[in-house]
């Protein structure tokens, strides 16, 4: 709200005038100050790795994680918004049995804490998938089908590696989330537009696909964005399952080297410069979206 | 009612919602090329009889004709019977992440599958007919009300409907805005198209429609032609409401 005051008004023509004091200290309320620490702490973190031994070292080390953070980050968000827009869907549907069936996904997510659905999912649903598969595997082979039941009972619980758990989990845990989002985004288009869609002929599915999709999704997009950013900080649970993103690097390098302000102070310093880049870009397409909205 | 030369039958056609008769058992017959007016003060279930005739309003009971055929709630007839009635609205409900070609073209594309070229061909004539093909690119906030609501009844030409239904097309504009928007209707009548009007602009009513329709809590009261309905309504609340809306 401030900024949008700050940047709609034009600095005033006299310079000793009180619009023009005035003005400057609205500049000066509504400036980003923040930022000013941000850079403050970029730059010592900066000049700290490239000057001090133990943390450039820490650095390195973790380092080697990125990969594994930010592919995790991807690959589950992309099936998040499958999974959550498909649940939006749902819970807004006439057909009880989906409506319900989405209710329940959302409604169970939300009441387990994360880490306990990350252990949960990686450790008991998948083991109990794999062992639905094998089962279903022997009665195919036990009723002469015993192509598809030898492949089936082939699956074996280590076939799945921890880092797929992992982007299960995650999908699994946000795609609840972002089920919300993707409901609210749908339910803020008016009824209207569905209407217009439907007397033209179009089917329901066209009408959302055409309609009321792109006009809610481009609603949501801060929304979406701003889940973007939790789910690359929340990717650090993995860890837990020994997935070796930058957070289980940092707690080995930290454990072996016993430089735990080195190897903490690195990790906290790459999450911050990751989620503050991120939330740039953000911003940027936002206001890209707001340019084009006003043509 | 199966008779050749009508295009929607209504028998006795019953709506409820809870607590209210939206429509209490209306019966009417609309030939081909006629246009009927319908008036009636707030809640006395005009939108709702048109929402039931292109069926975004489930029936409660009666019976719905449109072109010969009877209605019911298979989802494949559905479609079709939409798309061949055009539904101009009181709010526009224009697609605002379109522009009006677009907004033009998208169902005749989605739904009667007509190649690009052809589907702007017809947009671009329907666009000149209500008068603003020089629009054909901006997008809909960036027209007047007026302009909206002659892009919104060009979107619902193309489709080539064999029946318009207007839901108070001009009570959301600007009083200057109105007659551009009565001009485009009043060239629609001449030129045959069936039409189902909601409105309370009395000098349309005078001037376009074949018959006027009076509503008054779910049932019709009143119908006659524009020349006796106006000059010796025989029914009081006609009358009454009449003197309403004609010192107003
Ligand atoms: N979706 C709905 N749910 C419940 N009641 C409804 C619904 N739609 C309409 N109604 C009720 O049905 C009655 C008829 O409504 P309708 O919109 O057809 O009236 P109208 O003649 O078009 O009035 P107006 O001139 O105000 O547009 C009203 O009492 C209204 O409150
Ligand atoms: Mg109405």
């Amino acid at each position: 709200m401030a900024q949008s005051v700050s940047t709609s008004t034009r600095p005033p023509s006299i310079r000793n005038s009180p619009e023009f004091r005035e003005y400057i200290l609205l500049k000066i309320k509504t400036a980003p100050w923040w930022l000013i620490g941000i850079a403050i702490i970029a730059v010592i973190t900066a000049v700290t790795i490239a000057t001090n031994q133990p943390f450039q070292d820490a650095f390195l080390f973790i380092k080697a994680g990125l990969g594994v953070t930010i592919s995790t980050t991807l690959i589950a968000f992309v099936f998040a918004m499958v999974l959550g827009l498909l649940t939006g869907l749902g819970r807004i549907s006439n057909n009880t049995f989906f409506r319900n069936l989405a209710t329940l996904y959302v409604e169970i997510i939300r009441g387990i804490p994360m880490l306990v659905l990350i252990f949960f999912i990686a450790l008991v649903g998948v083991p109990a998938i794999v062992a639905g598969f094998k089962s279903l595997g022997v009665w195919f082979t036990e009723n002469g089908m015993i192509g598809i039941g030898a492949w089936l009972s082939g699956f074996k619980n280590n076939a799945v590696p921890m880092n797929t758990r992992a982007i299960i989990a995650l999908s699994f845990t946000y795609g609840a989330f972002l089920a919300e989002i993707f409901r609210a985004g749908i339910q803020s288009i008016g009824r209207g537009q569905m209407e217009a869609a439907r007397s033209q002929g179009m089917s329901y599915w066209q009408a959302m696909r055409y309609i009321i999709l792109p006009q809610a999704i481009r609603n949501v997009l801060p929304a979406l964005g701003n889940d973007f950013i939790s789910m690359l900080k929340d990717s650090s649970l993995v860890s837990v399952l020994a997935v070796r993103d930058i957070t289980q690097i940092a707690r080995l390098y930290a454990g072996r080297s016993f430089q735990y302000q080195e190897a903490y102070i690195t990790l906290a310093v790459m999450y911050l410069t990751m989620t503050v880049l991120l939330s740039f870009l953000m911003k940027f397409i936002e206001k890209r979206i707001q340019k084009n909205e006003q043509r | 009612m199966n008779s050749a030369e009508n295009m929607v039958v209504l028998q006795n056609l019953k709506k409820h919602f809870t607590g209210i008769e939206a429509l209490d058992g209306v019966s009417l017959t609309v030939k081909k090329g006629q246009v009927i007016v319908i008036i009636g003060p707030s809640g006395s279930g005009k939108s709702t009889l048109l929402r039931c005739v292109n069926q975004l309003e489930e029936k409660s009971s009666g019976e719905i004709w449109v072109d010969g055929e009877r209605l019911t709630r298979n989802s494949k007839q559905l479609d079709k019977v939409r798309s061949e009635i055009g539904m101009v609205f009181q709010h526009f409900n224009l697609y605002p992440h379109l522009t009006v070609l677009e907004n033009i073209t998208l169902a005749q594309r989605i739904v009667k599958k007509i190649s690009k070229q052809l589907a702007i061909e017809n947009a671009m004539a329907q666009l000149k007919r209500v008068g603003i093909e020089e629009k054909a690119d901006k997008f809909p906030a960036q027209l007047s009300g007026g302009q909206q609501q002659r892009v919104a009844i060009a979107r619902a030409l193309a489709m080539n409907p064999k029946l318009m239904l207007f839901d108070e097309p001009t009570s959301a504009l600007d009083p200057e805005m109105i007659k551009e928007v009565l001009e485009v209707m009043l060239d629609l009548a001449k030129a045959g198209i069936t039409m189902i009007v909601v409105t309370h602009e009395m000098g349309f009513a005078r001037a376009a429609a074949d018959e006027v329709v009076f509503m008054d809590k779910g049932q019709i009261v009143e119908q006659a032609i524009p020349a006796d309905f106006f000059a010796n309504p025989k029914q009081e609340r006609t009358r009454l409401f009449l003197s309403q809306i004609l010192n107003h």
